[in-house]
């Protein structure tokens, strides 16, 4: 089997290139926590949720900062903008929204039984330096949206 | 809540610890299936939706079997630093320390 590429070697290597002092801190967790399913999966709603930003980027406060977004499924925009995240724009590009946020693909599956349905919206969530922001903050506002949209399990697509 | 995260940096993913991972080995932008690959992609979700009903407890990864359909080159390209960019990547980080102690600066 192909080996998988190291990504946090790589960034490690990158940062440090740039003359940065101290190597990034990843998010760790010594305990992760589980939620079983609460019913079969041919009942479940699913909600969407992705770290890509509208396309406008108005999921910016007054100082610049980004918030957690959310926009409906029935009107997401063809394309997000993505050209703020790292991912590999030398191999691969973003103009196919579906090949970073599933929706198209999970309702066909809802279509057939598969699962029970989508929730009414998708959810972004802003990447950031502060693992605190994220936990303390946008995690939170995304687990009340989804809530609020009767989801009962998330699928979440990082690019 | 119930999560499933599909995604393609599996060295990141399982340090930091999920419940439920499904990884696809693809360039990084692509975790869901690479564009316009309506079949691949219908695959991937499925795997996914298979994994949430099936994972029984917390770092539970399962790897796609959907390979990338191009060649592997993009493996050793992403964020490599090679000898002849080192001058030009410490010359850029000097750049943005620069801007971000401005941006500080009040007024």
């Amino acid at each position: 089997m192909t080996e998988t590429v190291r990504y946090r070697d790589r960034t490690r290597d990158y940062y440090r290139a740039l003359g940065y002092p101290s190597d990034y801190v990843w998010a760790r967790f010594d305990a992760v926590p589980f939620a079983p399913l609460a019913k079969p999966l041919s009942q479940l709603r699913i909600g969407l949720v992705t770290t890509a930003s509208p396309p406008d980027l108005g999921n910016r406060d007054a100082s610049g900062t980004r918030q957690v977004w959310s926009e409906a499924i029935s009107s997401a925009p063809a394309r997000l903008f993505t050209d703020n995240l790292a991912w590999d724009k030398d191999s691969t590009h973003t103009d196919d929204r579906a090949s970073f946020l599933p929706i198209e693909a999970v309702r066909q599956w809802a279509e057939e039984g598969l699962v029970g349905g989508l929730a009414p919206r998708f959810h972004g969530v802003p990447t950031e330096y502060s693992q605190r922001k994220t936990m303390e903050i946008d995690a939170p506002q995304v687990l009340e949206r989804l809530r609020a949209d009767g989801a009962d399990a998330a699928l979440l697509s990082p690019l | 809540m119930p999560t499933v995260i599909v995604g393609s940096a599996l060295d990141i993913v399982e340090y930091c610890g999920v419940p439920r991972f499904l990884f696809t080995d693809f360039p990084l932008g692509n975790p869901c299936g690479p564009p316009w690959r309506q079949d691949l992609q219908r695959m991937i979700a499925r795997q996914a939706l298979d994994l949430l009903r099936d994972a029984g407890a917390a770092r539970t990864t399962r790897r796609s079997d959907v390979s990338w359909p191009s060649d592997d080159e993009w493996r050793p390209r992403y964020g490599r630093v090679k000898p002849e960019d080192v001058e030009r990547l410490r010359a850029l980080g000097e750049e943005r320390r620069r801007q971000q102690v401005q941006a500080r600066k009040p007024g």
